[in-house]
């Protein structure tokens, strides 16, 4: 038997989250189409508004992947628009002539934005604000700053003139009503708001009529009826919407002001269905998520022959303004019949009010201090009597019946059945229960189970702490840090999958871990960059494009574009010859600085790039390879004069030194490493703030690690003991290797000792004979690549391109 | 006056930049700097980055923009801008190819131009 067509017109979040609820409740039972008139998945409407204002990307508001729609087996077809559903023939036509069957449809066109018909309405530059197109139009006016003018103070109205104001655009709000968002706030919390929105830089102009949109060829400004001209290179309506219902009103489904749906979202035709902000259920058309999600499982329900009834929904309203805290629900008008609770602090800028009715919660406005809206919308909805705590209801729900200063007190004192996201309707009982009944760790495994927290994420706050109360010290909520915006994995997971996966090349590693830019940034390219080099060093080609400039020449820019440049001084030993040719090449090439470093080398600075190469011949001629002074690699090892001259000397330390310094340059680190080698316990080369540091004593040698002395400072830690100069040499060769396999790029060791732990790694190189010979044989072999001088190379021209300007143009000879 | 704004000059072939890099043309005044992306666009701006006169030509290429190699700051090569919440503009010239010889104008566009035109 073929299994029944469903029909989905639109590819919101309604028809979306129904689709998900009916796949999980009936997987199989229809074969799915989609047409949408975005070219897109269905993505995260609520959320447009911080991918407006820079604060997320539309990959972050990705709802449903391509993959998705496979493992569903979905037929989606994007940007296809349909025009007509033929009832009789039970088939919906696209605008692309695609025409397919339905046994049962949705609709689920959405709504439209409203544009008041003013003269120039039609003007290009005047946008709505619904979709992405919507936001990219805006972004890419708002490249030029300029002024924009957003008619229409509600949440999307505000929004968008947050995010307008955050991409660097002059902007004006207009507003028709005495007070903004009137609909969701009473005149004192928007008073308050109004005042914040005039701080962060938002003109807001009350009680203004639009009487024309100005402007010849695009939009030039607003005039409104009081005779006042704004200018503006961009208009946004966001005076309201209205159902997208003409679709099935031409298909002559019953249509109010939405389509009129009953308790089971079935229109007045059987066969078809309307789910989200077309749909008018007991008189009330929806425009926010948490009611069409609620819908959206009724729907699904039904579709698998449930009886599921929606009876109606209670919303509650958050505005996204980063730093602005706003909540509220239900009814606030005054009335006879009404009491009300208010709590003022004009200094913290707080304004909350209950409004009461026969001794329940029936509206409730909080303003700069939201965190009890969950509670109060909880005992409204649940319309619980409030009579014992009325005196005490104001200040929260943590007031009541107990002080105590955790902050978590309050979501552990919440009922079970207390909705923690009111977006998806999730109750604290159920966030719990599956956090202990799945294991979940993350905040991501919670979202992706319960879907709490999982829309606009305003309510992220009240999981996580459910998420600690319920795993106490197991949780942690920084667990990963994404490497770059380029991707979600943090370094850790990054290196692991290199390894695993056996990636060998930066655009293997961006397709196979999915990465989100065509090419990558300047944070992940050189930390991938390094991590291929260290893994593969005889199979991977080193991408120069993706060093930082430094490591691409072999020298330090400096802040003017010069560069300095450090010849590798042997454990800081130098000789006459080597400075008459230090001296010489100064001359020669007029270098305007000269300069002692810390780690004992000698420092050239201001060296034109053009001249570099010339510099390296003659510093080569002298014996001078590179000191490597710019790598994340091998820098310096420091030393004092040991047995060779001091009084005190317990050995040979300048000899170990330099030993250590000719095994180990040239190999690239996840950050800088310098060492030193101290003679005795007196340390005068420093070895105890060093990233590895040896210190002399009688019986032998005692190897330090994961010192630091800049933007920390930071004494070292032992290591251990060890009796030979062989030996010595053998184990900090592991540790080097041990930390350029498990560092993160840029991480100095003394990080990565700390999140690898000290036990860990002195038992892996002090006691485990063979995993210290491992890490020491797979050092010995990336050297036979590293170890070339990079000065030599490039006197010999390679890299020619990098040193000399590709063209000069003589201007004067173009008259 | 002032001729040489007004027309393009032959600075070299695609193949003399690395993808993902930038080369220097020095006009005797200032130096361009002329990028070629990982898929062949070619963009040129003045090489001085709006914040402290950084080098652009020695900076990181990633999709359309080069990270400054002093302070990190992300300039787009198409606008010449500064992304994120930095904010100055670099000068922009007019670039293209005919063939895989690159043709530089010395006429610098704004990067509303640059908008505009698209």
């Amino acid at each position: 038997m073929s299994r029944e067509k469903l029909v989905v017109i639109g590819n919101g979040m309604a028809p979306g989250r129904m689709l998900e609820e009916l796949f999980e409740k009936a997987p199989g039972l229809f074969d799915v189409t989609i047409f949408n008139a975005e070219p897109r998945v269905n993505y995260d409407r609520i959320m447009l508004s911080p991918v407006l204002s820079g604060e997320k990307a539309y990959e972050d508001i990705i709802i449903h992947g391509d993959d998705w729609y496979r493992d569903h087996g979905v037929t989606l077809h994007r940007g296809a628009k349909v025009s007509g559903i033929d009832r009789v023939a039970k088939t919906v036509t696209a605008e692309n002539g695609l025409t397919v069957s339905y046994d049962r449809l949705v609709i689920a066109t959405g709504s439209l934005p409203f544009i008041i018909p003013v003269p120039g309405h039609q003007l290009p530059g005047v946008l709505a604000y619904r979709d992405l197109d919507d936001v990219e139009k805006m972004l890419d006016i708002a490249k030029n700053k300029g002024k924009a003018i957003v008619i229409g103070a509600g949440l999307l109205g505000l929004e968008a003139a947050y995010g307008l104001k955050r991409q660097g655009m002059d902007v004006t709000v207009v507003h028709l009503m005495p007070t903004i968002m009137e609909r969701q706030l009473d005149p004192a919390a928007a008073y308050l708001l109004e005042k914040a929105l005039t701080e962060r830089g938002i003109n807001i102009i009350t009680k203004a009529d639009t009487k024309a949109i100005l402007g010849t060829t695009r939009v030039e400004g607003v005039e409104l009826k009081d005779g006042r001209i704004l200018d503006g290179d961009m208009v946004v309506m966001a005076v309201g919407i209205r159902p997208a219902s003409m679709l099935a009103k031409e298909a002559g489904i019953a249509v109010n002001r939405g389509i009129v749906v009953d308790d089971g979202m079935m229109t007045s035709d059987p066969n078809v269905y309307a789910l989200g902000e077309c749909a008018e259920h007991r008189g009330t058309c929806y425009g926010l998520v948490a009611p069409l999600y609620e819908s959206a499982r009724i729907l699904a329900d039904r579709l698998c022959g449930g009886s599921g009834e929606y009876g109606g929904s209670v919303v509650n309203t958050k505005l996204k303004v980063t730093g602005i805290n706003l909540f509220s629900a239900g009814d606030f008008a005054e009335g006879d019949d009404r009491e009300e609770i208010v709590l003022r602090d004009a200094t913290a800028g707080v304004y909350k009010r209950l409004v009461l009715k026969n001794d329940r919660i029936i509206g409730a406005v909080l303003y700069g201090e939201t965190a009890d809206g969950s509670w109060y919308f909880d005992l409204m909805k649940r319309s619980v009597p409030v009579t014992e705590m009325r005196d005490t209801l104001i200040f929260g729900q943590s007031y009541q019946g107990g002080t105590t200063l955790d902050p978590r007190a309050a979501v552990a004192a919440l009922p079970a059945e207390a909705e923690i996201c009111g977006c998806n309707g999730v109750c604290k009982g159920k966030i719990v229960d599956t956090i202990s009944a799945k294991g979940l760790t993350t905040l991501d495994d919670v979202r992706a189970h319960t879907k709490a927290s999982a829309s606009c994420g305003s309510c992220t706050g009240l999981v996580e702490q459910l998420m600690s109360i319920t795993l106490g010290d197991a949780f942690n909520p920084h667990a990963v840090k994404p490497m770059c915006g380029c991707t979600d994995l943090g370094h850790s997971d990054v290196r692991r999958l290199i390894m695993a996966k056996q990636l060998k090349t930066i655009p293997a590693v961006m397709q196979e871990l999915e990465w989100k830019t065509s090419c990558g940034c300047a944070k992940c390219r050189p930390a991938l960059n390094y991590y291929l080099v260290c893994d593969w060093p005889d199979e991977y080609a080193d991408d120069y494009q993706s060093r930082f400039i430094n490591e691409r020449v072999h020298a330090n820019i400096q802040k003017d574009g010069t560069y300095s440049v450090v010849p590798r001084m042997w454990g800081g030993m130098t000789s006459s010859s080597e400075l008459r040719a230090i001296a010489d090449v100064v001359d020669k090439f007029e270098i305007p600085a000269v300069k002692v470093t810390g780690g004992q080398r000698i420092d050239m600075l201001g060296i034109k790039k053009e001249d570099l190469p010339a510099v390296w011949a003659d510093l080569g001629k002298a014996g001078f390879v590179s000191g490597q002074a710019y790598a994340k690699g091998l820098r310096t090892v420091k030393t004092c004069v040991g047995t060779d001259w001091c009084r005190f000397g317990t050995q040979d330390s300048t000899g170990l030194g330099i030993r250590i310094e000719k095994f180990m340059w040239g190999s690239w680190t996840p950050a800088k490493l310098k060492m030193g080698v101290s003679g005795c316990p007196r340390n005068c080369a420093e070895a105890t703030c060093k990233d590895i540091g040896v210190i002399c004593v009688d019986s032998g040698f005692e190897i330090h690690f994961a010192g630091a002395a800049g933007l920390d400072i930071k004494g070292t830690e032992v290591l251990g003991l060890v009796k030979t100069e062989d030996e010595a040499l053998e184990y900090i060769v592991a540790l080097t290797q041990m930390y350029r396999e498990q560092g993160h790029y840029l991480e100095r060791i003394y990080k990565w000792a700390k999140r690898t732990g000290l036990d860990e790694i002195r038992r892996q190189i002090m006691t485990d004979t063979e995993k210290r010979q491992g890490y020491y044989e797979r050092f010995v072999l990336s050297q036979k690549v590293a170890q070339v001088d990079p000065w030599s190379e490039r006197v010999s021209g390679k890299d020619k391109h990098e040193f000399k300007p590709m063209s000069e143009l003589k201007l004067e000879a173009a008259e | 006056m002032n001729t040489h704004m007004k027309s393009w000059f032959d600075v070299g072939s695609i193949s003399d930049i690395p993808r993902r890099g930038a080369r220097c043309v020095k006009t005797g005044t200032m130096t361009v700097a002329v990028f070629r992306t990982a898929d062949d666009k070619v963009f040129a701006l003045e090489d001085k980055c709006p914040h402290r006169n950084g080098p652009l030509s020695q900076g990181i290429v990633h999709d359309g923009c080069v990270t400054c190699p002093l302070h990190n700051w992300v300039i787009s090569l198409e606008t010449g801008r500064a992304q994120g919440a930095d904010e100055g503009a670099t000068l922009s010239f007019p670039v293209r190819l005919e063939g895989d010889r690159i043709l530089l104008s010395l006429m610098p566009q704004t990067a509303e131009a640059v908008i505009a035109a698209e």
